[in-house]
Formats: structure tokens, sequence, C-alpha cells
């Protein structure tokens, strides 16, 4: 696989996200440690990114003309290097080596000159930095006349850290049009339901009040998932949020939209159930 | 090297950054300036007013500043970020922890109104502890050149030398007594006098209090070696241990903690490599408070008063 190996059919891609889940299931068992919910929950979103939406090359990881992923919730890291691997980044028996000592796939990532994986530009875990760094890219790339996109991706519980306002105050002052966050909201983080910590509803209202472009989009649904991206990529003269409604543990039927899956791995017997409920793809696991 | 004591030519610092970054921003199209709405203080209007285009306002907004000049960073860009001392360092610690010297971005943090230069602002707005914090960084380098002629070059050196850098520099006008055409080498200490009684490691203000110093104990027949350390990280361990075997006493010099600083620094190179007598002529673990820079250095006895009771109370003959 090299530059843009587009899965060309909804049911390509939502194959190979049920890859990318059945993956992460089989990395958290192996490092017996690590986040499930938000990896399973986000899986659609990283495969219509990865396999469709965005112009990154695997073979040139850190290319001119690349698109900018940042992930701003770096404990859902599972998810990304299982992305990376299934998209040829990495050996997909990599994978294996999830939260392991001399390893690359960091509990939370780290960037490849600091002995992390290709494609991650930038460290993230501790939450609220990844918005302001990629507005700093969205700014380089306009002043270079770069018609490059920069994603970002948030959690919703995340937007409680204060950084993330002071960056949506710059996006906006700056109108970064070449700028798309995408808020994985699920409702949950790791005490309980987002509503019950610190509520953040009405989202969108919030950041239109910022000068935002808001869409939303259902994180599940893969057409949609195109469909509003797109859209985005397209639209100009302001920021663009886009609100992705996700399960947490979607596609596990006992981690799904529960919280206390936010940072618990399953063990075997529940990973034994999680992977009958996953059917096996065409692509093979990795283990 | 001769220094005019009595009438020295006084400039400020940050106007030398302001200098340099019209000359980097002229030479290097690279090169952006992020403001966080201190610039008339810092003197990053210059550049903003010579090269809006590559000056990005951020707003009071330091640890969004630091992550945008990361991601700024990620895009090729030479950004430099800003503001006084405490607010460069220690809001947005986290930020620069991960975003700059875990991720090794090539992100210069230029701060002004450092130490206790920015005295009637009170002990709020007094850096004390900013060189510990980023000194505690992996990847990091931090400098803190003396006087406008090293602050000038400092700042250039940071901006052709890629990855995270913390430079320190004051508001008010301060003697400029280095001379302009001498190299500035990055991680190598400046020897402003030899002596064989008592070697003054100072950095920053403290190295013309320093040399101050040194001129009243050799009248009193006090042999003083002076060593301006410019770089803290990576400091200049040869130097150390050099005129730690020649003058078997080292007393440090700094307007900054006693702890985590320079004295913290040197202590490290010499209790490994050449355990020596030592001392220190630092704030004592306290906060600043309002008053003149001049006021304040004497009421916290960093200036040259203190370094010369400390050199002749273990000097005593």
């Amino acid at each position: 696989m090299s530059k843009n190996p587009q899965l060309g059919t909804i049911e390509e891609l939502n194959e190979m996200a049920r890859q990318i889940r059945r993956d992460i299931i089989n990395m958290l068992l192996i490092a017996k440690t690590g986040h499930s919910g938000g990896p399973l929950g986000t899986a659609d979103i990283f495969t219509a990114l990865y396999f469709n939406l965005l112009n990154v090359d695997n073979e040139n990881p850190y290319a001119d003309d690349r698109d900018y992923v940042y992930l701003s919730i770096g404990h859902i890291a599972p998810v990304w290097y299982a992305t990376l691997a299934r998209r040829g980044y990495i050996p997909i028996e990599e994978l294996k080596t999830l939260r392991k000592v001399n390893g690359r796939l960091q509990g939370h990532p780290a960037p490849f000159k600091t002995h992390g994986v290709p494609g991650v530009e930038l460290a993230s875990g501790s939450l609220g930095q990844g918005l302001s760094i990629a507005v700093g890219t969205a700014l380089g790339l306009r002043l270079d006349k770069k018609p490059n996109k920069v994603i970002c991706i948030n959690g919703d519980g995340e937007l409680q850290e204060g950084q993330i306002w002071e960056a949506v105050m710059t996006a906006a002052h700056h109108k970064t049009d070449n700028l798309i966050m995408i808020v994985d909201k699920n409702d949950c983080q790791i005490d309980n339901r987002v509503q019950k910590v610190m509520n953040l509803d009405p989202m969108a209202d919030k950041f239109r009040a910022f000068n935002w472009e808001v869409m939303e989009m259902d994180g599940h649904n893969m057409q949609n998932i195109l469909d509003t991206v797109n859209k985005a990529k397209n639209f100009k003269g302001k920021p663009i949020v886009i609100i992705a409604n996700t399960k947490m543990g979607r596609g596990v039927s006992f981690m799904e939209d529960d919280y206390r899956w936010h940072g618990m791995p399953p063990n075997e017997e529940q990973g034994k159930i999680a992977l009958t409920e996953l059917a096996p793809t065409k692509f093979g696991d990795f283990v | 090297m001769k220094f005019n004591f009595d009438n020295p030519e006084l400039k400020e610092t940050r106007q030398a950054f302001a200098d340099a970054l019209i000359k980097l921003g002229s030479e290097n199209p690279d090169v952006v300036v992020l403001g966080g709405d201190v610039s008339g203080s810092v003197k990053t209007n210059v550049f903003r007013d010579a090269f809006p285009d590559r000056f990005f306002s951020v707003g009071i907004a330091e640890q969004d500043m630091i992550g945008t000049a990361a991601g700024l960073a990620v895009a090729g860009k030479i950004p430099i970020a800003s503001a006084y001392g405490e607010f460069a360092t220690g809001r947005p610690f986290d930020q620069i922890r991960q975003s700059v010297a875990y991720s090794q971005m090539n992100v210069k943090i230029c701060a002004s109104h450092c130490g206790i230069s920015v005295g009637p602002d009170g002990a709020t707005h007094q850096s004390l502890e900013d060189v510990g914090l980023m000194r505690l960084l992996p990847h990091m380098t931090v400098l803190t050149p003396c006087d406008y002629n090293q602050t000038y070059k400092a700042i250039m050196k940071c901006v052709e030398t890629k990855g995270p850098f913390y430079v320190r520099f004051y508001r008010d006008k301060t003697p400029n007594f280095t001379d302009p055409n001498e190299e500035y080498e990055i991680g190598k200490a400046q020897i402003l006098k030899e002596g064989k009684d008592v070697t003054l490691v100072a950095s920053g203000l403290l190295v013309w209090e320093a040399l101050k110093a040194a001129e009243v104990l050799e009248k009193d027949g006090i042999s003083v070696k002076v060593i301006n350390i410019h770089t803290i990280k990576p400091i200049d361990v040869d130097a150390l241990v050099k005129a730690a075997e020649e003058t078997n006493l080292v007393i440090t010099c700094e307007d900054h903690q006693k702890q985590s600083g320079l004295y913290g620094a040197v202590a490290e190179v010499l209790s490994l490599h050449r355990p020596t007598q030592m001392d220190y002529v630092a704030v004592e673990d306290t906060f600043g408070e309002s008053g003149t820079m001049e006021e304040l250095m004497r009421k916290y006895k960093i200036n040259d008063e203190e370094i010369i009771r400390k050199v002749k109370k273990h000097l005593k003959k």
C-alpha cells in the first residue's frame, strides 16, 4: 500500500473499520493495559480518514503535501496505531508491542523522532493541547499558500480544558478554514457521563458563538462521515468543527455507551466475546 | 578585558531581542513571531510592524501561544514565542513539556522581564523559577545572556540552531560590556577574568555584579576568576572543573531562586567531577516584592556587595 489507497466502497470501509476494532481488542488483550472505549468508538472515523479522505502517504509519512493529523486525545492511541498499521505505516505485527518497553507504540503517542511511530507529528496525552498545535500548522500552511488540510481529533470531555477555548478563539480570529476539528462526542469520560462531570451542551452553540462553522455527523455511518468531512474540506472562511456523535465502545455490546470502559482493557473472557461479536474480516488478524 | 565601571554604556537587553528579530525577519522568511498581547513590552511589536504576515496574535493565552508555536514548527516555520519570564515558562509549563521539549519542536521561547528586573510590578511578575523549570526539561537549551551584545547574539544563535530553546533577558537598561565581535558559542562558558583564590560563576544580570565585586576584591589582594555562564544547559563542564581546580572555591551568582538555577546546575557538575567548596549569591527561597531593580537586588542580596561579603566569609585572612 502506498499513497492514497482508496477503499472504494462503503462495504469495504466498514469491513476495514471492523478489522481495526478487532485489532484494538487483540492489542489490548496482549498489552493487558490501555483504553478500550474511545478507540472502538472512533474506528469508523479513523478508517474514513486514512482509507479515503486524507492525502497521506505511508511510504513518505512526512511529505510536504501531506494532510496533517493531530490526535489531541492521545489516550485513544490504539485506534491510531491499528489504522496506521493497516495503512502500511508500521508492520502489522508491531501492534503486539503496544505499551511495551523498547517499543514505539507508546501508551500515548510520541512523534517518530522521539521513539514514536511514523505518521505522528507531535506528542499528545496531556489533554487540551492538540487544537493549538493544529491552528499553528494551519497558519503556517496558509502563510506558504499550501492547500494541505489539518485535522484535529478531540474528545468531548477534553473540551473542559481551558486551552481548547483559547485555541478556538485563535482559530476563529485568524479564520483558519484549512483546519477541521472533529469532536468525538460520546458523552463519556473516565469518571462518568460528560453531562454529569462538567456539562458542555449546547456544544454546537458554543462553537457558533465563537465564530466557527459547525457540522454534525453520525460517527458510525460511513457515508455520512465521508460526506460531512468532504463538505468541511471545501468550506471557506471559518474554521470548521464536526461534532461526531458516537458511542464509546462501539461494536462490543457490553462496552457500548458505558463510561467505565474509558480506560480499561478487556480480560481474556471479555476479549473472546468481543471478537465473536466483531466478526473476522477478509483482511485477517495480526495474531 | 577592561571594563568601564564608572560609566558603563546602558542598554536594554529586550532591545537586542527586537533588533535581532528585525535582522532575522529580513534574512529568513521562515521566522515567525507569536504575540501574547504584551508585544509592546517585550518588543515584538517591531517585528509585527515590519512583517505583519508573519506575526500571529493569540491574545492573552500563553498556553495556546506555546501550542500554536509548536504547530507552526511542524509546518516548517521557526516560531518565536515571547512573554514575561514567568508567563512564558510557569504558566504554560506542561505545554512546553509535551508539545515542545518531548516533541523536540524547533520552538524558541524568548522571555523578557525576567528575574527581579520587572521590579515595581512585584512578586507575581518576577520570574525567579524560570531557569529551573526550563533546565529541568530534556532537549531544552537554556541561554541566559548578560547584556545587550550577548542577547543579540543569543537570539541569532538560537534561531540558527535546531531544537527547543529558552532565552532569558530583561526589561531595564543594564550595562553593555561584552565584546560585540566575540564569537558566541552555545554551551561554552565565557571567561571574563582569570584569578587564583576564588571563581565567581555568574549568569545574566549578575555577571556585571561579579565583575564589579572582582574589581573591589582584587584591591583587597584577593585574586578572582570570573566566568559568565550564558548557557545554563548544556553547561560547560570542562570550564567549571578547570576553575574549581584552579581556585578551590566557587561562588555562583544569579537573579533566580538558589534552588534549581545556576547554583544547582554548577553544584551538580562539581559534586560529581570535582567536589569543591561552594557558596551562592541568589534569591533565598522566597518571593520578591515591588521596588526598583537596584533596591530589590540590594534587599534580596543579589548584588556586588553580597558577592564581596560571601567571598570574604570564605577567605578570611
